[in-house]
């Protein structure tokens, strides 16, 4: 019976304007079964699961977040199959939570009031592509490295890259970020239309149906809406992306600096200089001895920048002496550049394994991340007050940045089963949070609110424009079925 | 250096797709899959185009077998830096039953009008995993041969090919004219930059029939059916080690 109990228990909904519905089920034997038989006709027997682990399976991601299953679990193959669920929950008020491949990091599965997960793999074609246009359009079920995978013959990529292997639908969702992002920029400008469906099974075009021009200015910008409301407002069955071609050349380098400040500088002047640098990757000191026992390196154990230019081999050549001399300037030293692949892979192996090499600093013991984003002035000091913070407290916490964006994260290593140090750590993220907002930063660059944040979005939007967000929310989702419980 | 390659690239069912059996279980789905090069072809093309790089050879020429779509693989082999390509026409049943006996008759007969010194093919491709072409090329030209290769060096006139064979790594030295072909940790194939594709399409493809080749594509063989594996079967879970031994017993396997 937890079905309808828990479609109940959450129809007094949290947000004051939303009516109280108050419907009384029939208990009768067969009205859960029937909810379950009226999925199977839709999207067939293979298409609904309520075996333990399926749900198990969808209920976590890849946050340090409990396991929150959902009671079903659907895998619809076509739009017409999603609205059509959709509409057969908004009925029978059942909470709907949208999966791509679980890789968030937020919590954002969690089905906090049981529900239906409705999980998009099967939905996996890649359509429409454009070359000419640089556009494609793809389905939930295509991952990044999946569409670069099938666009490698055609000159083009999606840059876009998440430390996993995301769908890009779901990218779309919690509107992520990469490691290029100083340069092609994040999910926000590359999406140029959605198929939403909305939670009363409607099928909405968020800039017309199957248009792309690259830029409009028609109407208010409903993309835009989407892209980060983490499943709280719909579910994407559709992205259309904007594709840039793959670099002719790329150039690696590693330089070592003498403190946070100096490397924080040189980024600030090379972005002036106009050198077309595509990632500039920080690591802190205890990083990179991380990384040295790790992978027994031996750089030098100091504040590092990882750097990568994309560009005409032409003018790679020049970019690179200008970068060196802007470092040096700056008292970097230890300059290493690679144009071949092998060498540009050994040169940033400890930036590709800094997240295990955190890891290995404390075996046993889990990993938390931290997502703050400041202006990148503010950069050299949040990072050393927050250093400071983390030796005061006996917090291990090595620091990887997209330094270009004045993003970086804490890779925190805490045993889950010492309650001290949990608290201890909790406390910390807080401090952290709350120094970026007093910067004019937020509280989650790329990660997005999911579960864990709420609180702080309000403290950072304010409440003002959370109470237009839970109005945007109540017009799109009235009966809160969308994914409860997150962002808002 | 002033030597030839001729790589051979095939025109496959992309690596990621769902294969499916057609209903007449006379092959697989083909219409309106997507295909690309093999990617052990796009290891041969690369290891082609490294070694024009670093001038040990003066020239790579593209070749494909097959109807009018093959003329994309062969496009995404000049937009790698081959330098120009040959398109060997067989379409309608000819293609369908087209295998690697025929194909290394036509690379034979290719070589020789080209004067190639060196062939470079993929160890197998992934449709049919043959890995026999390479091979059977080097046999018809009686040309020394260095399979399954990992690492290819010129010294002086021969070539030192290090292989991968089940026991580890076997180096042997072959004299050129020579055959190779390429495994997975040859090199890492570089992908088509936008600059470069728009070159290729000023590269030309030359257009042979197999007729002209003296060679008989007729096959010997007759597929009789193509089948998907079976269905996996659910497995079942036992309360206690009697049960275990019971069911093992049931099934015959102890």
């Amino acid at each position: 019976m937890t079905l309808f109990m828990q479609a109940l228990r959450f129809s007094s909904s949290r947000l004051p304007f939303i009516c109280r519905r108050s419907r009384t089920y029939s208990t009768e034997a067969g009205a859960i079964e029937r909810v379950i038989s009226a999925f199977r006709s839709v999207s067939g027997d293979e298409g609904v699961s309520v075996g333990s682990a399926v749900r198990e399976q969808h209920g976590r991601d890849e946050s340090a977040h409990r396991c929150r299953p959902p009671d079903v679990v659907v895998f619809p193959r076509s739009v017409e199959e999603v609205s059509a669920l959709a509409k057969i929950c908004h009925h029978h008020q059942l909470p709907i939570i949208p999966f791509g491949t679980g890789t968030g990091l937020e919590g954002g599965v969690g089905a906090l009031q049981g529900g239906v997960c409705f999980s998009l793999r099967k939905m996996d074609q890649v359509l429409d592509l454009h070359q000419e246009d640089f556009d494609v359009t793809v389905e939930p079920g295509v991952t990044h490295r999946g569409l670069n995978s099938y666009l490698r013959d055609t000159g083009l990529w999606f840059p876009v890259d998440p430390g996993a292997d995301a769908s890009l639908c779901g990218m779309a969702a919690t509107s992520a970020s990469g490691t290029n992002a100083v340069r092609y920029g994040t999910m926000r400008g590359n999406v140029l239309n959605l198929e939403v469906v909305l939670a009363d099974g409607t099928v909405l075009h968020t800039a017309g149906k199957g248009r792309r021009p690259r830029k409009t200015s028609a109407g208010y910008n409903l993309t835009s809406l989407f892209v980060g409301s983490e499943g709280t407002l719909g579910i994407i069955t559709k992205a259309t992306l904007r594709l840039f071609g793959i670099p002719e050349s790329m150039v690696s380098a590693v330089c070592s600096f003498p403190s946070v400040q100096s490397a924080v500088d040189s980024t600030v002047q090379i972005l002036q200089a106009g050198v077309p640098i595509a990632r500039i990757e920080f690591l802190d000191d205890v990083m990179i001895n991380a990384c040295n026992h790790f992978n027994k390196l031996s750089y030098a154990v100091t504040p590092t920048l990882f750097l990568e230019f994309h560009g005409s081999s032409k003018n790679m050549e020049e970019q690179v002496s200008i970068t060196e001399e802007i470092t040096r300037d700056n008292g970097g030293s230890e300059f290493a550049w690679a144009e071949d692949e092998e060498t540009r892979g050994r040169l940033w192996k400890a930036r590709h394994d800094a997240g295990y090499a955190a890891l290995a600093l404390r075996p046993g013991c889990k990993a938390y991340s931290t997502d703050v984003c400041v202006p990148i002035s503010r950069l050299p000091q949040i990072i050393v007050e927050t250093k400071e913070d983390l030796i005061r407290n006996n917090i291990t916490g090595p620091i990887a940045g997209h330094v270009g964006d004045g993003n970086f994260h804490c890779l925190i290593v805490l045993d889950p089963n010492d309650p001290d140090e949990v608290a201890r750590v909790h406390s910390f993220t807080e401090r952290l949070v709350r120094r970026a907002l007093a910067m004019d930063g937020t509280c989650t660059g790329e990660h997005g609110i999911g579960l864990g944040k709420r609180a702080l979005l309000r403290e950072e939007v304010g409440p003002l424009a959370i109470s237009v967000m839970q109005g945007i929310k109540a017009t799109l989702d009235p009966k809160n079925l969308m994914n409860p419980g997150k962002v808002l | 250096m002033s030597a030839r390659v001729l790589v051979g690239v095939k025109r496959v069912i992309d690596y990621a797709v769902k294969i499916r059996v057609k209903p007449d279980r006379t092959g697989v789905v083909t219409d309106g899959v997507k295909h690309s090069m093999n990617p052990f072809c796009e290891i041969a093309v690369e290891e082609a185009v490294k070694l024009k790089e670093k001038k040990l050879v003066k020239e790579v020429v593209a070749v494909s077998c097959g109807p009018q779509q093959v003329q994309e693989t062969i496009r995404t082999a000049l937009a790698m830096g081959a330098d120009r390509g040959i398109h060997v026409e067989v379409s309608g049943k000819d293609y369908e039953t087209l295998g690697p006996l025929q194909v290394s008759k036509i690379l034979a007969a290719l070589a020789k009008k080209e004067q190639a010194d060196l062939i470079i093919l993929g160890k197998q491709a992934i449709d049919d995993d043959c890995n026999q072409t390479g091979q059977m090329t080097a046999a018809l030209l009686d040309w020394p041969q260095g399979t399954f290769a990992s690492e290819l060096t010129f010294e002086a006139d021969k070539l030192k090919v290090v292989r991968e064979i089940d026991g580890g790594l076997e180096t042997i030295m072959i004299k050129l004219p020579a055959v190779v072909t390429a495994d997975l940790r040859l090199n890492t194939p570089r992908y088509a930059t936008l600059p470069n594709i728009m070159k290729a399409k000023k590269k030309k493809i030359a257009n042979v029939k197999p007729a002209d080749l003296g060679v008989d594509v007729s096959s010997r063989l007759e597929v009789l059916k193509v089948d998907e594996p079976p269905q996996r079967q659910a497995g079942v879970k036992v309360e206690t080690v009697e049960d275990l031994v019971g069911k093992l017993k049931e099934a015959g396997r102890i």
